[in-house]
């Protein structure tokens, strides 16, 4: 019971802190977090439904791992006070990356 | 000559390293004159590489070497044939009969791809260079790219000196040169090159967290994973690198970018090459990259988290954390162990297991215990592959400790693990080399460049001799800041290491690399330079020596130097398998041991029943144990797989001809015990203790019945003893085992020898078919009749039983 109050805390004060973030990393973090959902949806399938064409589940789950992975990436590089050159350098790498990613998972998929 | 080609490249190293590690404490663009002559000393490494290698093609001629190599050229031929496409969904049904085998699903694509890629430039270039020399020329070509990627690596470790001199260590490191020979067109050949070019990158995305790099990582990886199984070395290298990291401390935007998407991309590269397949994600192997994975994003949860929280709540957050988190990691090891004891190898595959435990394929697997190149290393292949490596090499290790940056501990990782699997396994020599060649060039540039530093500062150095303690201390804090620029978080790190320097000046000067802090007296300094450059000019002739005497016969030629210093050349492999494609009608099945099997495809084009691929065990263990048994059930074993056609290869007649050496050692009759093994390992008919004496390996009159009575040994020593006595010794007279056989004079029964090749060293024999008579058919009068007179019996075409007990008295 404790332990669900003091969680209950520090959501509210994760919520507070992260409100200050900026909405451009935001939309980020709600891909990030699509992505996430997505792959978990997949797994929940995988094992309730069945994992029939492995590959594809495969190639779905890891595509979905990826993109987070990418956007994490990606945030970590951007810088939240200069949103100039270097941001869009890194936006342009992480696109590069993103198409590396779906082409390969696209291949996997069959 | 070889003296004269190859010293200017190795001075020009020494010179260079100077200024390349000079430049490298700086990181600033260096002058013009100092980057040009790093450029053409690595041109001058990469053709060093290139050329060291050409002995082969030198003395021998252009052909292919060994074994392997045969299947990639065939298959390499196939894909320019046939075209991308088809090879890629090869069904081979010249192997494995009546099995086959899915040829584009088994093998590791990249190196024939890569050639037949080459080809097909080439053909665009109006260029019409046959298929045959792209092949023998690969190892050479990618030695030097190897040097290339050696050089870039360990420029992102520690600079431009430390670079060029790996560079020039790695090209002409013996251990690799054994496999990249010209015409060593084996995976090996490319696969070292694609190693160091995976590690570079990752070091690389390390350093600039970049996602560009990270997806160089992707493509390098993908090239990895096409080429060679020892992928798994990486996928299990990163991870712990990664997780070194953690533990240390040394959490980084780097280390996430080019970890995680490593570790997601890699698998899906991995998920693509047909014969990894699904494997990327079901075997253990591949668990510590994923396991480490999430480790690292847990960790990173918790810095942000740290970071995003005030303190107070981050500390009730841990608890929340800790409680939850327990839970969750304890279902997920219950999940995986559960996943993993399911399976009887615990998910691991055999030569992975073979790796962990090294009694591990002596006991289960005698297949892979059989190759000679799965054995562990003796000692003295240390000295010989590696030579002056092995003593720079701990040094290296000592100086990547000084600084010790993420990409420093990379290497140090590397090298340890590298050692350890090198001790294991004689094959893994080759990826422990790039490691000791990265740890010596480290180490060897270090010192030069201490030792080039005192020679310059030895005005200063004498008339400062009283002060150089405060020079001393004065010195410690720019001694100890180069690592600082190769890291992200400079200043915190420098702050650090100039407290630690404050307090123990001495020992921050004494660990400064390269510091001119205690610079050595000039004549000292100069006998070490010499003693150094004699060393590299010892490791030179070795490496020159050892690529040229050792590692440059392609194995099926064999040439010896007689007594009048005359060359004499053994070409009785290609007689044989040239033979066998002119006169043995195009379905015949031939059957050999399975060390043939490739060269027999390959060059005889024909059908055979195993080869060198070996995936089926039972199918060797068949014909293991048809060589085994006595002739009439060998025969049998034969007919029923459809072979009309044995050869085995026997070495005992060569040093007839020589009348000096020991004739061929690895012949068919030393290779027998690990046929009886591995047949009597699937068929328990075939005991190995039926073949020994009291456990030892005999031909000779004291070897058992069962060893007297085998195909092989009947297929090897026939009309043997006929050939006459020699330089004193009986007739009979094996030189390569020194005793003299056993059963001098037989006959065959269900054999009949039809090719016998210059020196013996190949000899076919066709499986005679059923004699259309059963000559033992029950018959009663004869039989009693028989048993009562003692008549010796009559012995007609295809008698089996009373031919042994006949021929031996």
């Amino acid at each position: 019971m404790a332990t669900l109050h003091t969680a209950k805390q520090v959501a509210t004060a994760f919520q507070r802190e992260y409100a200050k973030t900026p909405a451009k990393l935001k939309v980020l973090d709600a891909f990030s977090g699509l992505a996430i959902a997505t792959a978990l949806l997949q797994f929940v399938y995988a094992v309730l439904i069945g994992s029939f064409p492995f590959n594809a589940f495969l190639a779905g789950f890891f595509c979905c791992i990826g993109a987070f992975v990418l956007s994490v990436c990606l945030r970590m590089q951007v810088d939240p006070e200069d949103m100039s050159g270097k941001t869009e350098r890194a936006f342009t790498e992480y696109a590069l990356a993103m198409c590396v990613l779906f082409l390969a998972a696209l291949n996997y998929v069959g | 000559m070889t003296d004269a080609s190859n010293t200017p490249p190795v001075s020009g190293v020494a010179t260079t390293s100077t200024d390349g590690s000079k430049k490298s404490d700086k990181r600033s663009p260096g002058s013009s004159a100092a980057s040009l002559t790093t450029v053409l000393t690595l041109i001058a490494i990469c053709l060093l590489a290139t050329a060291v290698r050409l002995f082969s093609v030198i003395k021998y001629e252009s052909v292919i070497h060994e074994f392997d190599p045969y299947f990639n050229y065939r298959v390499t031929r196939y894909l320019t044939e046939e075209g991308f496409t088809k090879t890629w969904n090869f069904f081979d049904s010249f192997t494995w009969y009546p099995l086959g085998r899915i040829v584009g699903g088994t093998m590791y694509p990249g190196l024939i791809f890569t050639a037949g890629l080459i080809w097909k430039v080439l053909q665009a270039l109006r260029s019409p260079i046959h298929i045959q020399e792209i092949c023998v020329f690969m190892g050479p070509l990618f030695s030097g790219l190897c040097a290339l990627a050696t050089f870039f690596f360990m420029r992102e470790v520690r600079g431009d000196g430390a670079g060029l001199a790996s560079a020039a260590f790695i090209a002409i490191i013996p251990s690799y040169i054994s496999r990249s020979v010209a015409g060593s067109y084996d995976l090996e050949s490319i696969a070292i090159a694609a190693l160091v070019t995976v590690f570079f990158l990752y070091v690389k995305t390390l350093n600039t967290a970049s996602l560009r790099w990270a997806t160089a990582l992707f493509f390098g990886y993908l090239y990895m994973v096409a080429s060679w199984g020892g992928y798994s070395f990486i996928v299990n290298l990163l991870p712990i690198h990664c997780l070194a990291s953690i533990v240390l401390g040394r959490v980084s935007t780097g280390l996430y970018v080019a970890y995680a998407p490593f570790a997601i991309l890699g698998a899906l590269a991995a998920l693509n090459i047909p014969v990894i397949g699904f494997n990327a994600v079901l075997m253990s192997e591949h668990f510590a990259s994923f396991a480490v994975f999430g480790i690292l994003h847990a960790a990173f949860a918790i810095k942000w988290i740290k970071e995003t929280l005030p303190p107070r709540t981050y500390e009730a957050a841990k608890r929340v954390v800790w409680t939850v988190g327990t839970a969750v990691a304890g279902v997920i090891l219950v999940l995986v162990t559960g996943y993993v004891t399911a399976s009887p190898t615990f998910g691991w595959t055999g030569r992975s297991l073979s790796l962990l435990d090294p009694t591990y394929a002596s006991k289960y697997i005698p297949i892979i215990a059989s190759v000679s190149e799965h054995q562990p290393p003796a000692w003295s292949s240390y000295y010989n592959d590696l030579h002056l490596v092995t003593l720079l090499a701990p040094a290296g290790l000592v100086a990547a400790f000084t600084p010790l940056t993420d990409a420093s501990l990379f290497l140090v990782l590397y090298a340890v693990t590298a050692v350890y699997f090198s001790g294991v396994m004689v094959r893994l020599m080759l990826v422990l080399a790039p490691a000791a060649a990265c740890l010596a060039g480290l180490a060897l540039s270090e010192a030069l460049s201490y030792l080039f530093r005192s020679v310059r500062a030895e005005g200063e150095a004498v008339l400062a001799a009283s002060g150089s303690a405060a020079e001393a201390s004065g010195a410690a804090s720019p001694g100890v800041a180069p690592p600082a620029p190769a890291e992200r978080s400079a200043a915190r790190k420098a702050a650090r290491a100039a407290g630690r320097a404050r307090s123990a000046p001495d020992a921050g000067a004494w660990m400064a690399p390269g510091s001119s802090a205690r610079a050595l007296p000039r004549d000292v300094a100069w006998v070490a330079l010499a003693g150094l450059f004699y060393a590299l000019a010892l490791y030179v002739r070795h490496s020159v020596y050892i690529a040229g005497e050792h590692y440059s016969a392609p194995s099926i030629v064999l040439q010896t130097r007689q007594r009048d210093g005359s060359i004499k050349v053994f070409d009785d492999f290609r007689e044989a398998y040239s033979w066998l494609s002119h006169n043995v009608p195009a379905d015949a099945k031939v059957a050999s041991w399975w060390d043939y099997g490739y060269q027999t495809t390959a060059m005889a084009n024909r059908t055979v029943i195993v080869d060198n691929n070996t995936w089926n065990n039972t199918h060797i263990a068949t014909v293991g144990r048809a060589m085994a048994l006595p002739e009439k059930a060998s025969s049998e074993v034969f007919r029923s797989l459809d072979v009309e056609y044995v050869f085995v290869v026997f070495g005992a007649f060569i040093g007839r001809v020589l009348g000096v050496g020991r004739g061929y050692p690895s012949d068919d009759i030393n290779k027998f015990l690990w046929m009886v093994r591995i047949g009597g390992g699937v068929f328990p008919d075939i005991k190995e203790r039926d073949y020994l004496n009291r456990g030892q390996y005999r031909v000779d009159s004291t070897a058992p019945k069962a060893m007297l009575d085998s195909t092989m040994y009947r297929l090897s020593y026939y009309r043997f003893a006929e050939t006459g006595p020699l330089f004193g010794m009986p007739y009979g007279y094996d030189r390569v085992r020194q005793q003299t056989i056993g059963l001098p004079d037989f006959k065959l029964k269900h054999y009949e020898e039809v090719f016998t090749s210059e020196h013996w060293m190949v000899r076919v024999y066709r499986v005679l078919p059923e004699p259309n008579r059963e000559v033992r058919l029950p018959n009663p009068n004869r039989v009693k009749a028989q048993r009562g007179a003692k008549v010796k019996p009559r012995r007609p075409s295809g008698d089996p039983t009373s031919m042994p007990s006949k021929t031996r008295q």
